[in-house]
C-alpha cells in the first residue's frame, strides 16, 4: 500500500466537494474491495474520503411503503434489523449470507452498489425489488442504475446516501457460492412486487440483469415449478477456472426455483 | 509438585499457552537493531530471456541500501540451490540436474522466479524501489503441463535437457509384470490426474538475517522445518562460508506441511545480503508471493492397468506416471514422485508384480516438492481408485475385493515386489472396525432417504498403508539420498533433576513439546512440567534432520528414548556408588534408583545432584554431570495404515458434494498422546478432503500465469465444509522402533482423498460414472452428470 491522504468529512456537501477537487480521490465506504486493491498495489489513490461520518447515510427506517437503508449500513446490521426482517425478510437473509462475519461487519450496502461487482449479492436484490438509489444529487431507479461490469450511473463525485426498497408481497434469494471466494457464482433474487414480479440475477459476464422470461412465468404463477425448463443462454456468461458458462446458465434456473421457494417460505401461509 | 505424565496420557499441550495467549515468537515478530527490509523482484513471465536489469532508479530511491541481481550472485561465485536427492534414469545415467541459481541468470523459468533483491530502510521504501527496478524480458513460449512438456517441439526450459525430461525412472520387474498380464482374466484400466496443490501454511515464509563483522558470524532466522540442513546446505554449497560461523534459528513456525522443509533461495539471499549491506535484513513473504514461490505439491498424470484373475485376485499392476517438477529441482523434488511413490503401489494388497515408470518433467511452473504425504497420497489414490474400478468392472463388492487381496495380519512381515518390507500391520482389522463405526450396514436406508429428497448418496472406502519415518539412511542412500536421515537428541539433566531436551526435529504445530516431554517423563520418572524441549536453533541443538515425513516421533522420539536410557544407565552407576551396592542390583522405578529388594534408594533428583556436586562420586570410573546424547537411524521405514470410509451426498441439480460422514480407523503404532494423534488425524483428513473436493493450482496454459494465485481462487478446505469425523486407532506395534511407534502426521492426508472420490463415484455409479478427477467441484460433478450416457432419477 502506498501512502495516501485520509479525509473523514461530517457533511455530504463537504465529502462531495473533496471528491470533486482532489484529483483521483476515492470515496471509502466499507473498503472491502478498495483496501485490498490498494494493499496489493493494484490501484493507487492519493486521497481517500471516508464516508463513515455522514449521518445522512446511516440508519434503517420505514419510508412509506418502502424500506430505506442508509448507504453506510453494514450487512450485519441489515441482517439483524427487526424492521428489515419484518418488511423484506429476503433482503435481511441475503445480507446475512454475504461473505463472512468480518465482511458483514465492515462491508456496506452503498459500497456494494457503487462497486457493482458482477458477483456481488446486493445488486440482484436492489434490481429485483425495483429500488431507488438516493444519492447526493438525485434519485436513480435501479433499472437505470446498473450500467455494466463495475459500472453504474454514478458521477465521479456523486455519493450514494440511501437505498429505498419497496416492500414486496414476497421476495427470496438463492445462490451457489464460489467455494474459494464465497462470492456467488450465480445468485437469483425474485420479488413479487406491486409493480409485478421482478427477477434479477448476478453472475452474468456484464453484471446483474433482469430475467424477463422468468418474470412472466412467475407473474402467471408464483411457484417454483413455474420457472422449470426455461432456457438460459450460456452466451451471457463467461467461463472461469471455477465454473463454465453453461454451468452458470444452468444454475440460474436452479437458483430461481430455490429463490421462489424461499420467498414463499418467508411469506408464510396465505 | 508435579507428577510424571507418561506414554498414553493426554495432557493439554505445553506449547499452547504461549500460542493461545499471543506470546508465540515467530520470525516476523523479530526486531533487530538497525534492521532493514528486503523485497524480491520476481518474474512476471513464465519463460523469458533476461535482456538486462537497470537498477539505477531503484538505487536512487529514498532509503534504498542495495539492489542485488544475478550478476552480483555470479560475481560472488555463489552456488545454486542444491538438490538433496539424485535419482537415476532407467538408462543408468544420473538425472539431469540443471543449476537453480539464487537470482536468475539470463533466463527466468516460472512466474515468481527471483530476479533481484531490493533492500531499504523501510518496507514501503523497498516495495517502492522494487517497482523501479527495470528488468528487460524477451518472452519465450511457456509450457506448464507435463503432457505438453514432453511433446515433440515443446519449448525447452534448459538447452541441455532434451524433452524437458529430468529422468525417465522405473521400478519393478517389467518383464515379469508383462507376463502376469498375459495370464489375466480381466485387465482394469484407469487414467487419472493428481491435482497440483499449494500448501499455504498459516504463517507465510520469512527470514531475518544479520552478520557480525567482528566475528564473521552469520545468523539466519528462518521459517524452516529443518534449520541444521539449511545451515549445512547454505554454508557449504551456496554461500561457501564456514559452517561453524553460521547459526540458523527456526523459532516458532506457524505450520509447514512440507512447504518449509526445503532450502529456499530467499534464505540464502537474505543472509548474503545482510553482510553486503552491513545491517540486519527482514524479508516476509506476503500471501501472493507465497503462492508463486512456496514449493507446490503433487501434479501427476497417470495411466495404470491392473491385471486380475477370474476370482478378482490381483496379478500385476502396471503404472506410467508423468510427474511435474516445475522450473527447477527443489531440495527433495525428484525423490517425491519416484522413491516415495512407486514403492507404495502394492498398497495393503498381495500384488505379485508391479512395474512403474515415472517420467520426471520440467515445466514453467513453481518447483514441485514434498507436501504432506509426499508421493504416498498419490500412490494411495491411484491404488484405491484402481481397486474400485476393477471391482465395478468385475461385479465384485468393493469391500470383498479388498478382503480377497489384502495382506493378512499373520503374513507380516511382508515383502512387496517394490522394495519395501512391511514389518507389521492389520489392514483387515482396521477395515472391520471401520465398517462398524461407519454403520455401513445402514447405508442402504440412508441412500434411500437421500434419494427421496432428490440427492445421490455414495460410500467410499480407502484401505491404505504408507511408509514413513524417513530414514533409514542406508536404504535412502541406495535410492539416491545425498544426506543421512537419522535424528539426534540430547537429554540434559540439570542439578535439580529437571530436564532440558535438545532435539533435531522441529515443532511447528505437531505438539512435540508435549509428546516428547511425556516420553522423558515416562522414562526418567520426572514431572511432566520439569521437562522442556528445545529445538530449532543450530547453536543450541547438536544436529538434526528436522521434521517432515512423519519422522519426528519415529526417528527423533527414538533418539530421545535412547538418550533417556543412557541417562538411566549412568544414574544407575552413580546410585550403585552412593548406595554401596552392585550396579546390577540397582533397579530404577518411578523415578527412584533402589537397591533391589530393599527400601534403600535415591531419587532421580538426588542422583542428578550428586552428578553435579560430586563430593561423594566415583570420579575414577565416571565423569561428573548427567547429560546424554543419542543418534538414531532405524533399520526400516515404519508403516502406518488404516481404513477410511467416507459418505457423501451429491446434489444433482448443482453438482455440489457434501461429506455427510467420515470414519477413520488408523494403525499408527504406539500412541503417546491420543489427543494429539486425534488432532493430527483430523487435520490430515481435512487436508485430504481439500485435495479431493476443492484445492487446485491452475496455470494458464499459454501464458503460464498462476490463475489460482490467491484465496479468492485457490479453495482451501474450511470448517463449515468439513464433516464431523469419527477417528479411532487400531494399532499393531512397529517391530523395530524403540517404543513401537509408527508416526501419524500424514496418514489422514494419505488415506482420505481416495475415500472421498470413491464415495463420489459410488454416488454417481448408477449413471455409469467410473471415475472423477480431483477436485470434485460442483461444476465438474454437474458436467460429469450431464455427460453421463443414461441419466436416470435417483433410486
Amino acid at each position: 500500500m502506498k501512502a495516501f491522504d485520509y479525509h473523514r468529512p461530517a457533511a455530504v456537501g463537504e465529502a462531495a466537494a473533496l471528491l470533486a477537487t482532489l484529483a483521483d480521490s476515492r470515496p471509502l465506504a466499507g473498503g472491502m474491495t478498495l483496501l485490498p486493491t490498494l494493499k496489493l498495489r493494484l490501484a493507487e489513490a492519493p486521497a481517500l474520503i471516508d464516508l463513515s461520518r455522514l449521518s445522512e447515510a446511516r440508519g434503517i427506517k420505514q419510508d412509506g411503503d418502502a424500506l430505506a437503508v442508509g448507504a453506510m449500513t453494514c450487512h450485519a446490521d441489515v441482517a439483524a434489523s427487526p424492521l428489515a426482517k419484518a418488511l423484506i425478510p429476503g433482503l435481511a437473509q441475503l445480507a446475512g449470507s454475504i461473505g463472512d462475519p468480518a465482511v458483514r461487519n465492515r462491508g456496506t450496502i452503498g459500497g456494494s452498489l457503487a462497486n457493482n461487482d458482477p458477483s456481488a449479492d446486493y445488486p440482484a436484490a436492489v434490481l429485483a425489488l425495483g429500488a431507488v438509489i438516493v444519492t447526493s444529487r438525485r434519485e436513480i431507479p435501479a433499472d437505470d442504475y446498473f450500467v455494466g461490469l463495475f459500472e453504474t450511473a454514478l458521477e465521479p463525485d456523486e455519493i450514494i446516501l440511501a437505498v429505498r426498497l419497496p416492500v414486496p408481497r414476497a421476495a427470496g434469494y438463492a445462490k451457489l457460492r464460489n467455494p474459494a471466494s464465497r462470492f456467488p457464482t450465480v445468485g437469483v433474487f425474485v420479488a413479487d412486487t406491486s409493480a409485478g414480479v421482478r427477477v434479477a440475477a448476478n453472475g452474468f459476464a456484464l453484471g446483474v440483469a433482469r430475467l424477463p422470461e422468468f418474470e412472466s412465468a412467475l407473474a402467471n404463477h408464483f411457484a417454483p415449478d413455474a420457472v422449470a425448463g426455461i432456457h438460459v443462454d450460456a452466451e451471457a456468461f463467461s467461463s472461469d477456472i471455477h465454473a463454465e458458462a453453461a454451468y452458470k446458465a444452468h444454475l440460474v434456473g436452479v437458483m430461481a426455483r430455490r429463490a421462489v421457494s424461499t420467498a414463499l417460505e418467508l411469506r408464510g401461509p396465505p | 509438585m508435579g507428577k510424571a505424565i507418561g506414554i498414553g496420557a493426554a495432557p493439554l499441550r505445553k506449547e499452547d499457552f504461549r500460542f493461545l495467549t499471543g506470546r508465540g515468537n515467530y520470525v516476523s515478530d523479530l526486531k533487530r537493531p538497525d534492521m532493514s527490509y528486503g523485497v524480491f523482484v520476481r518474474s512476471p513471465h513464465a519463460h523469458a530471456l533476461l535482456t538486462g536489469i537497470d537498477a539505477s532508479a531503484a538505487l536512487a530511491a529514498p532509503g534504498v541500501l542495495a539492489v542485488l541481481t544475478g550478476a552480483d550472485v555470479a560475481a560472488d561465485d555463489l552456488g545454486g540451490l542444491p538438490c538433496g536427492w539424485g535419482i537415476t534414469d532407467k538408462s543408468g545415467e544420473p538425472m539431469k540436474e540443471p543449476a537453480f541459481p539464487l537470482l536468475a541468470q539470463g533466463k527466468v523459468r516460472f512466474v515468481g522466479d527471483m530476479v533481484a533483491f531490493v533492500v531499504a530502510e523501510t518496507l514501503e521504501q523497498a516495495h517502492d524501489a522494487a517497482e523501479l527496478v527495470a528488468v528487460g524480458y524477451d518472452a519465450l513460449p511457456a509450457v506448464v503441463g507435463v503432457l505438453d512438456a514432453v511433446r515433440d517441439g515443446a519449448p525447452l526450459l534448459f538447452d541441455d535437457v532434451p524433452g524437458n525430461l529430468c529422468a525417465d525412472w522405473e521400478l519393478g520387474d517389467r518383464a515379469a509384470t508383462d507376463l502376469a498380464f498375459t495370464r489375466a482374466a480381466h485387465v482394469a484400466r484407469l487414467s487419472l490426474v493428481n491435482n497440483r496443490l499449494i500448501g499455504n501454511p498459516m504463517e507465510p515464509r520469512a527470514a531475518v538475517a544479520e552478520y557480525n563483522a567482528g566475528t564473521g558470524h552469520y545468523t539466519l532466522y528462518s521459517t524452516s522445518q529443518f534449520p541444521h540442513v539449511v545451515r549445512f546446505l547454505m554454508s557449504a554449497l551456496v554461500l561457501k562460508v564456514p559452517e561453524q560461523k553460521v547459526r540458523v534459528v527456526a523459532p516458532d513456525v506457524g505450520g509447514g506441511f512440507g512447504v518449509k522443509q526445503f532450502h529456499y533461495g530467499e534464505e540464502a539471499v537474505v543472509t548474503w545480503a545482510a553482510r553486503k549491506v552491513g545491517q540486519p535484513i527482514k524479508w516476509v513473504a506476503d500471501r501472493s508471493e507465497g503462492f508463486v514461490s512456496d514449493r507446490h505439491g503433487r501434479d501427476h498424470v497417470t495411466e495404470a492397468e491392473l491385471a486380475l484373475d477370474e476370482t478378482g485376485r490381483f496379478l500385476g499392476f502396471r503404472v506410467a506416471t508423468l510427474a511435474n517438477m516445475g522450473g527447477y529441482l527443489s531440495t527433495f523434488g525428484p525423490n517425491i514422485p519416484t522413491n516415495l511413490y512407486a514403492p507404495l503401489l502394492s498398497g495393503v494388497y498381495v500384488m505379485p508384480q508391479i512395474y512403474c515408470n515415472v517420467k520426471v518433467v520440467f515445466t514453467n511452473t513453481v518447483p514441485v516438492d514434498a507436501y504432506r504425504g509426499a508421493g504416498r497420497p498419490e500412490a494411495t489414490f491411484l491404488v484405491e481408485r484402481m481397486v474400485d474400478v476393477a471391482a465395478a468392472e468385475m461385479g465384485i463388492d468393493r469391500v470383498e475385493i479388498r478382503r480377497r487381496n489384502m495382506i493378512p495380519r499373520e503374513a507380516f512381515p511382508y515383502q512387496t515386489p517394490v522394495l519395501l518390507q512391511y514389518d507389521s500391520g492389520d489392514p483387515g482389522g482396521c477395515l472391520d472396525r471401520a465398517l462398524v463405526a461407519a454403520d455401513v450396514a445402514g447405508f442402504g436406508a440412508r441412500k434411500a432417504a437421500s434419494a427421496r429428497s432428490g440427492k445421490f448418496r455414495g460410500l467410499g472406502f480407502s484401505t491404505y498403508i504408507e511408509a514413513c519415518g524417513l530414514a533409514p539412511s542406508r536404504f535412502a542412500g541406495r535410492l539416491g539420498a545425498r544426506g543421512g536421515l537419522y535424528e539426534s537428541a540430547t537429554v540434559r539433566v540439570h542439578p535439580t533433576g529437571q530436564v532440558t531436551v535438545l532435539i533435531g526435529t522441529h515443532n511447528h504445530g505437531q505438539g512435540h513439546e508435549t509428546t516428547f516431554a511425556q516420553i522423558v517423563s515416562e522414562k526418567l520418572g520426572v514431572a511432566f512440567e520439569d521437562v522442556d524441549i528445545v529445538f530449532g536453533d543450530t547453536d543450541k541443538v547438536q544436529f538434526g534432520m528436522g521434521t517432515y515425513g512423519s519422522r519426528s516421533l519415529v526417528v527423533g522420539g527414538a533418539a530421545l528414548s535412547k538418550a533417556s536410557d543412557k541417562v538411566v544407565a549412568k544414574g544407575r552407576k552413580i546410585a550403585a556408588h552412593l548406595l554401596e551396592a552392585g550396579e546390577a542390583d540397582i533397579a530404577f522405578e518411578a523415578g527412584v534408583f533402589k537397591v533391589a529388594g530393599t527400601d534403600r534408594g535415591r531419587t532421580f533428583a538426588e542422583i542428578a545432584g550428586a552428578a553435579y556436586v560430586p563430593h561423594n562420586y566415583p570420579l575414577e570410573i565416571l565423569e561428573p554431570g548427567l547429560e546424554e546424547q543419542a543418534y538414531y537411524d532405524p533399520v526400516n521405514f515404519t508403516y502406518p495404515g488404516g481404513a477410511h470410509i467416507c459418505e457423501v451426498e451429491v446434489d444433482p441439480e448443482t453438482g455440489t458434494v457434501t461429506i455427510v460422514g467420515y470414519t477413520g480407523v488408523d494403525d499408527v503404532g504406539t500412541v503417546i498422546n491420543p489427543m494429539i494423534v486425534e488432532g493430527q488425524l483430523h487435520g490430515g483428513i481435512v487436508q485430504g478432503i481439500g485435495q479431493a473436493l476443492c484445492e487446485s493450482a491452475v496455470y494458464d496454459e499459454s501464458s503460464g500465469q498462476l490463475l489460482s494465485g490467491s484465496f479468492m481462487d485457490y479453495c482451501m478446505p474450511r470448517a463449515d465444509t468439513s464433516p464431523h469425523m469419527s477417528v479411532a486407532t487400531h494399532s499393531t506395534l512397529c517391530t523395530h522402533t524403540p517404543m513401537g511407534v509408527k508416526g501419524c502426521g500424514e496418514v489422514g492426508t494419505i488415506g482420505s482423498p481416495a475415500a472421498v472420490i470413491n464415495a463420489v463415484v459410488d454416488a454417481l455409479s448408477h449413471l455409469g460414472v467410473t471415475h472423477v478427477d480431483m477436485p470434485a467441484t460442483s461444476n465438474r460433478i454437474w458436467r460429469v452428470i450431464q455427460n453421463a450416457a443414461l441419466p436416470r432419477a435417483a433410486e
